[in-house]
């Protein structure tokens, strides 16, 4: 069985560099079919998994089951975004779009491998190895338009997320450096060992990495105040790339925190990590929260939305309570099926009305009969309405927080969360159920009545395998998937001494 | 207390240091984009002397190897693709940043000054590793960063990075030493290709704006 870790590291970068010079049509089919078996790999991983708590292959590959948990939130998300490019790109004939094509995809299958090889790497060094691939790549990805708004997204995005990835390699030097008092001055920086030994290094230098990685890869994972790049990039990518930035890579980097997380909590003590992840949740929280509700830009709007999810997380992780960190990675992936859901609705939109300006757009369920509803239900299961998954991971983070008597937290947490519902609710109903097409001033894109019809079958597809999977975790938690995420949150709680 | 007084190795190891920050400090007050880049390739030749230094006092084979992929890639490509990027002469002077120059250096002063006692309230003991290195390269990541917000033009903010990564290399040879090879390899392959991006992108500005200030990369808001 652990060969499917080879397998499941190969098989993406081989696609990337067959789609690099096949037919975009035949890259569209090979791309679905390299993301659909991926997520399938990675499924039947799972009880492997939870079996075994750990499998490793050769000295570089290792999973267990908190990486387990991030490999499954980026191979779905790797499979649904594939078929939803499949419907969304319209390429212009001739060589320009052929060449575009060929990039988009071969871009979109690298980044889908890098992001894919972050959680199954076995070691510190690899993983921000993994990080950067995912930023230049990327980085690329969203300058891939060429246009004003492009150029200007991903030059923002390469800079910051370069030096935070800057500050994040400085942590890891660090805490090589923490290492040397009980390894010697040379050694790797495998998990094992580090867990192993992590008891013995010296406070001081641990407390000084950890706060190094939240910073570095936080400015990857969109906390405050490091988050600037985020909404640019979002909103200027393609859309099948701000699903997969949005859904995939902030909760890769995320998974970075938590390998530092898992080590400073037994060498320090689990009160000073809780505390600085607390600080950066609150912040982040807060101002995604104040964002939502003045934003004039559908994908701005979902970009905000991310932000705020990441601060959700960071929140969860400072609680502590073990029910917490289950709610927080289950919410790990229910905000990949729902983001992913909610840009794929936004991307229809945007094909469909020609503009992400949310005061242009109105009569979407009209227009669009399929995704328009799906949206509106993609974004409510945002704001944690039940029956969808968020909800229940957000109902343990609270419940976590209160059983961990940190009412107050828990309390701002549930207003903030309400606030940045009323923003991101109100503005998608309106853009979606109000019905006048025919008000809009002259020359905005709705003036003409658009006809009713979705823009592509795939589309809607990619749509209900997100909502199907966002149901699946709210109503019903396999068991395998359940037991996953208990060992995974007992693999990153305080070890008894 | 006894007074520490620093071996003959750790000094070497700290002039080298200091004078790793001392070109960070040039290159903020460089007023030509092809001098910033001679002073980054000058830099990296002294990392490069550092990692050989290191490697012949500690007896660490590896790091030969090391120093000779830091040279030819950060002394010879990297500052060759900047060089054949930069268009023509028209262009070459470096914007105009925020503050003035004397300033400038003024802020980063404070800021290496800040990175000194920071990692020097840490009390990091280490028999082997000397830490005073340790203070140097902080502050060297934080004078990078003083470049790169106050600098208003792309090959300024690029050249920051580059040196901003200079910084952590001479941590890393300072205090991680005997990190395997196979990684140190792969974070330098990583900068190569960070380097290509960036060069593309810098492009794909210029192209556009005719310009490579960052004055006019101020539309998406709020």
């Amino acid at each position: 069985m652990p060969a499917l870790l080879v397998v499941i590291i190969v098989l993406p970068l081989a696609v990337a560099v067959i789609t690099f010079f096949s037919p975009v049509r035949l890259a569209k089919v090979i791309t679905v079919i390299s993301g659909v078996v991926t997520f399938g790999l990675a499924l039947t991983l799972i009880p492997e998994v939870v079996t075994h708590a750990q499998l490793r292959e050769g000295s570089l590959l290792r999973i267990d089951s908190l990486s387990m948990v991030f490999l499954v939130a980026t191979s779905f998300l790797y499979a649904t975004t594939a078929i939803f490019a499949a419907g969304y790109l319209h390429l212009g004939q001739g060589k320009a779009g052929t060449r575009y094509g060929r990039r988009f995809y071969a871009g979109l299958n690298l980044f889908c491998w890098s992001m894919a090889a972050a959680p199954l790497v076995n070691g510190l060094a690899l993983l921000w190895v993994a990080i950067e691939i995912t930023t230049v790549v990327s980085a690329l990805l969203v300058a891939i338009d060429d246009t004003d708004g492009a150029t200007e997204a991903s030059w923002k995005y390469v800079l910051i997320a370069s030096l935070g990835l800057g500050i994040a390699l400085f942590a890891t030097i660090i805490m090589y450096y923490a290492g040397t008092t009980v390894f010697g001055s040379a050694y790797n920086l495998s998990y094992g060992k580090l867990l192993s030994g992590a008891s013995h290094f010296s406070p001081d230098v641990v407390r000084l990495a950890f706060v190094l990685a939240v910073l570095g890869y936080g400015t990857k994972m969109g906390l405050f105040p490091v988050h600037t790049w985020l909404p640019d990039a979002h909103s200027e990518a393609p859309t099948p790339i701000s699903a997969l930035l949005s859904g995939s890579l902030l909760a890769i980097s995320f998974y970075a925190i938590l390998r530092y997380f898992q080590i400073a909590v037994r060498t320090i003590g689990p009160t000073f990590p809780r505390n600085t992840l607390l600080i950066f949740g609150i912040a982040s929280l807060l101002l995604a929260a104040l964002y939502l509700l003045s934003q004039r830009d559908l994908k701005r709007l979902l970009a905000y939305s991310s932000v705020e999810h990441m601060g959700i997380l960071a929140i969860g992780m400072s609680f502590g309570a073990p029910v917490a960190v289950v709610g927080v990675l289950l919410h790990v992936l229910a905000h990949a099926a729902a983001k992913g859901t909610a840009f794929f609705g936004a991307g229809s939109v945007v094909r469909k009305f020609g503009t992400k300006d949310l005061g242009r757009i109105r009569g979407g369920i009209g227009a669009l009969p399929w995704s328009g509803p799906m949206l509106v239900a993609a974004v409510l299961a945002l704001s944690a309405m039940p029956p969808f998954g968020i909800f229940r991971s957000e109902f343990l983070i609270v419940s976590g927080g209160l059983s961990d008597s940190r009412d107050t937290v828990a309390a701002a947490l549930v207003v903030l969360v309400t606030v940045a519902f009323f923003g991101l609710s109100w503005s998608t109903t309106q853009i979606m159920l109000s019905p006048d097409v025919s008000a809009l001033p002259a020359g905005s894109a709705g003036s003409h009545p658009l006809s009713k019809g979705e823009v592509s079958p795939w589309i809607v597809v990619s749509m209900v395998i997100g909502l199907v999977a966002l149901a699946i975790l709210g109503v019903h938690l396999p068991s395998q998937l359940s037991q996953l995420l208990d060992h995974a949150a007992r693999e990153l709680g305080v070890p008894k001494r | 207390m006894t007074l520490n007084v620093p071996s003959t190795d750790a000094g070497v190891a700290d002039v080298m240091a200091i004078l790793v920050l001392l070109t960070e400090f040039a290159m903020l007050r460089a007023p030509l984009l092809r001098s910033q880049v001679r002073l980054y390739a000058f830099q990296s030749l002294v990392v490069t002397g550092l990692a050989i230094f290191v490697a012949t006092s500690r007896h660490i084979d590896e790091l030969y190897v090391l120093a000779l992929l830091t040279f030819v890639l950060k002394v010879v490509i990297v500052p060759g693709l900047v060089m054949r990027l930069l268009p023509d002469a028209d262009v070459d002077l470096a914007e105009s940043s925020i503050l003035g120059v004397a300033s400038m250096v003024l802020v980063a002063i404070a800021v290496a000054a800040f990175a000194f006692f920071a990692v020097g309230s840490l009390h990091v003991h280490s028999v082997a590793l000397p830490t005073s290195a340790l203070a140097i390269a902080a502050a060297v990541v934080l004078v990078a960063f003083v470049l790169i917000i106050l600098r208003a033009d792309v090959v300024s903010q690029a050249i920051g990075f580059f040196s901003l990564e200079n910084g952590v290399s001479v941590a890393s040879l300072v205090v991680a030493a005997g990190l395997p090879l196979v990684v140190e390899v792969a974070f330098l392959f990583d900068l190569l290709v960070a380097v290509v991006v960036f060069g593309v992108i810098m492009r794909v500005h210029h192209g556009r704006a005719n310009s490579l200030s960052t004055e006019d990369l101020d539309r998406l808001k709020g």
